[in-house]
């Protein structure tokens, strides 16, 4: 019976859908964090957890499935060398959504989709590094 | 064959249909780090803080 197993459509066709799901995924494990709607999210993290499971156990059948939907060589090593033994330790719930409110155009719900121990402080500390960089910059051009 | 004996009114139509008309009103609450007026389970848009956490720098939006 196909009780309880229903999914969104997202009002595409099967091929587009799947070409998006694809490209979304690949896309987040790229950035870890990627901002998108809720509806497109949601599709993103059922197909995305999937993943990072397989990439927990880095066997070559694991991988041949993995580079199936993410085509990208590179995005597609990251998830077996970096983001899945970084998961090793938790069983399941490696993302996280976040909602932000309504998009300005076409009011709609937007969200933060991200990997769950995305590395904030180093971030932060990148992103303090450039502010340093940039007033330093402007420190020069005002003498 | 049953056939209805009066033509529903206006105000029996009408109160018929407002059962599922009803507005409701969002629940805005206080955002825990700056006070701003936020819908419940949003990140704020004024400051970038969800639950005590750092979103996103309000600058770079
Ligand atoms: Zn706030």
């Amino acid at each position: 019976m196909k009780h309880k197993i229903g999914f969104n459509k997202l009002n595409r066709v099967s091929a587009h859908r799947k070409a998006l799901i694809k490209n979304m995924m690949t896309v987040l494990f790229k950035h870890e964090r990627i901002e998108t709607t809720h509806a497109k999210a949601v599709e993103t993290r059922r197909a995305a957890e999937k993943m990072i499971t397989r990439a927990k156990v880095g066997s070559v059948h694991n991988r041949r499935i993995a580079a199936r939907k993410i085509q990208d060589e590179a995005v597609l090593n990251k998830l077996f060398t970096e983001i899945g033994p970084r998961f090793k330790d938790r069983a399941g719930g490696y993302t996280r959504i976040l909602r932000i409110g309504n998009r300005a155009q076409d009011a709609a719900d937007m969200v933060i989709l991200e990997l769950v121990d995305q590395k904030v402080e180093e971030k932060k500390a990148e992103r303090n590094k450039r502010k340093a960089e940039k007033k330093a910059k402007e420190a020069k051009k005002a003498e | 064959m049953a056939v209805p004996k009066f033509r529903t009114s206006k105000a029996r139509t009408r109160r018929r249909r407002s059962v599922n008309m009803k507005l409701t009103v969002p629940t805005i609450v206080q955002c825990g780090n700056c006070g701003n007026p936020v819908l419940l389970h949003r990140v704020c848009p004024k400051c970038g803080f969800y639950r005590g956490k750092q979103i996103f720098s309000p600058e770079s939006k």
